[in-house]
């Protein structure tokens, strides 16, 4: 569960990028983050995974209080959320396999442990005939569902996606949303910030619209609302 | 820490060491010039410092007694000279004695001075030696003024420049190996930013997924180590080399006329000091480095 209590952030620039959020999503949940550019969204989503902290107010995230996490367990955090970005962030020089198995590497977790599991997310994820391939022999569909497979692989509770579908072609998108309905089958909470109309129009969630560090909307089986 | 996990640290800080084979050279070259001028620098020092002080222990003042002194008036001046606070020693030798070393110094010739045994022309002389060899020329200055002191000497201004020049190439010589080491620690430590900035992605990557902030440092901590442990492969090699070469060839050459320390002992301390240094700032250059990146 994510529930956020009045939540300001104003960067060190002056900017002030939220303005007294609150909002709360359910666990197993699927959330699309939807705005203008600039109006909040990235530092939304970024204040999810303590990427930034909130300048006042709470944030619950699977139990934790994210605005007054220990810098030294923030790591221990970031184990029960999964984050998807744009540009997929894989290691080049790792192949498919390694590149998810290197995020339960990182949190020693035992040999067979990982094995099990990578092969489990790649079935999910359908690329286990890709598994040798590096990064930029795939396409970016491939790429994406690589990076959702490391998500996911430590089981997190929450996996939030910065733009998933923004380097893709539409057909691939809907690919790549089709493996998130998958997850988010799997009652982990899904919380994606997005552009795209056609999906968010397609795909009925709810829909929480930002605006200027504002929640404009909020609606169970909400539409896009903007143009293009 | 789990065996595995180390093991996979050792493993992932030699790897890349590979992977950014240049950036490696680079490094290690750095790391290797630096301390091949700290070692030559430190072996010239020490041997310097060896040298000096062995001259400084070999200079003494000589004080000439007056051929019309009694034995009590030298007793007398053995006691005024013990008694002077920067003395060390105070040595007789007598008239004939000096005569004899006089005639053993100059070998065959020396014996042109054989009639002289008769009618010895020299003084008797205290050999004074001072505890600081920087207090020849005060104590000797006192000395002259004594009675029955005929003649003080010592090796006056060649000894007062020497001690001149001896201290300020010390001085320098500190400065300098300072100031280099400085320079290596710098350099590495530049050097592994650019490795680890190289890698930006990779730790990025790695704090997303939960890797804690130890696991993260580890293997650019070995890097850093290994990249200082190998710039010190190739001026251990050579001190060593020519240190030996010194010692056992061109030294015997120059036939006493300079003594350098011995070889055993001392070329293994400087060689495990710059292992020391090497890996050292090594691991402090990447640790400058990286915490940097795991701010947050």
């Amino acid at each position: 569960m994510i529930e956020m209590q009045n939540v300001y952030k104003t960067y060190p620039n002056g900017v002030k990028a939220i303005n007294g959020i609150s909002i709360k999503i359910n666990q197993g949940e699927f959330a699309y983050i939807v705005g203008p550019s600039g109006a909040g969204k990235s530092t939304f989503i970024k204040m999810m995974y303590r990427e930034e902290k909130p300048s006042s107010g709470n944030i619950i995230v699977n139990g934790a209080n994210v605005a007054k996490i220990k810098d030294s367990r923030v790591p221990i955090f970031r184990r029960h959320i999964g984050v998807v970005f744009q540009d997929f962030k894989l290691l080049p020089k790792l192949t498919v396999y390694e590149n998810i198995a290197f995020a339960l590497e990182v949190i020693e977790q035992s040999p067979e442990e990982i094995k099990k599991r990578v092969l489990e997310v790649l079935e999910l994820v359908k690329l286990k005939g890709k598994m040798d391939s590096f990064p930029d022999e795939l396409s970016g569909g491939e790429q994406q569902r690589v990076s959702i497979a490391r998500s996911i692989v430590n089981s997190p509770k929450v996996v939030i996606a910065d733009e998933p579908t923004g380097n893709l072609d539409p057909e691939t998108s809907w690919e790549i949303m089709d493996i998130f309905e998958e997850i988010n089958k799997r009652d982990t909470t899904i919380l994606m910030a997005t552009h795209n109309r056609e999906i968010v129009n397609t795909i009925r969630k709810r829909v929480i619209a930002i605006e200027n560090g504002n929640v404009v909307r909020d609606e169970v089986r909400g539409e896009y609302g903007y143009e293009g | 820490m789990k065996a595995r996990t180390f093991g996979r640290h050792l493993r992932e800080g030699s790897k890349s060491l590979g992977r950014n084979g240049w950036m490696t050279f680079a490094s290690a070259s750095a790391v290797t010039v630096t301390l091949l001028l700290v070692g030559v620098f430190f072996m010239l020092m020490m041997n310097l410092n060896h040298i000096a002080k062995l001259i400084e222990n070999d200079v003494e003042i000589r004080v000439h007694v007056d051929a019309a002194a009694t034995a009590d008036d030298r007793k007398a001046m053995k006691e005024k000279l013990d008694a002077i606070k920067q003395v060390d020693t105070v040595t007789f030798s007598s008239k004939d004695k000096e005569l004899k070393d006089l005639i053993n110094s100059m070998g065959d010739e020396g014996q042109a001075f054989e009639p002289f045994e008769q009618q010895n022309p020299l003084n008797d002389v205290f050999v004074v030696k001072t505890k600081e060899p920087t207090d020849v020329a005060k104590v000797a200055k006192q000395i002259e003024k004594y009675p029955y002191a005929a003649k003080v000497q010592y090796g006056q201004d060649q000894v007062e420049k020497l001690f001149k020049v001896l201290k300020v190439a010390r001085n320098i010589g500190v400065v300098l190996i300072l100031g280099l080491l400085f320079t290596a620690m710098f350099l590495i430590s530049n050097t592994i930013k650019i490795t680890i900035v190289a890698r930006r992605e990779e730790i990025e990557i790695m704090r997303l997924v939960g890797a804690t902030n130890s696991f993260i440092r580890w293997p650019f901590f070995i890097e850093g180590l290994f990249l200082g442990v190998l710039g010190s492969i190739v001026p251990i090699a050579v001190i060593i080399g020519v240190y030996s070469v010194l010692y056992n060839e061109v030294q015997p050459k120059f036939d006493g006329f300079f003594e350098l320390l011995p070889a055993f002992p001392f070329v293994l301390q400087v060689s495990l000091l710059l292992l020391l240094i090497g890996g050292l700032i090594g691991m402090w250059g990447s640790t400058l480095s990286i915490r940097k990146f795991l701010r947050k």
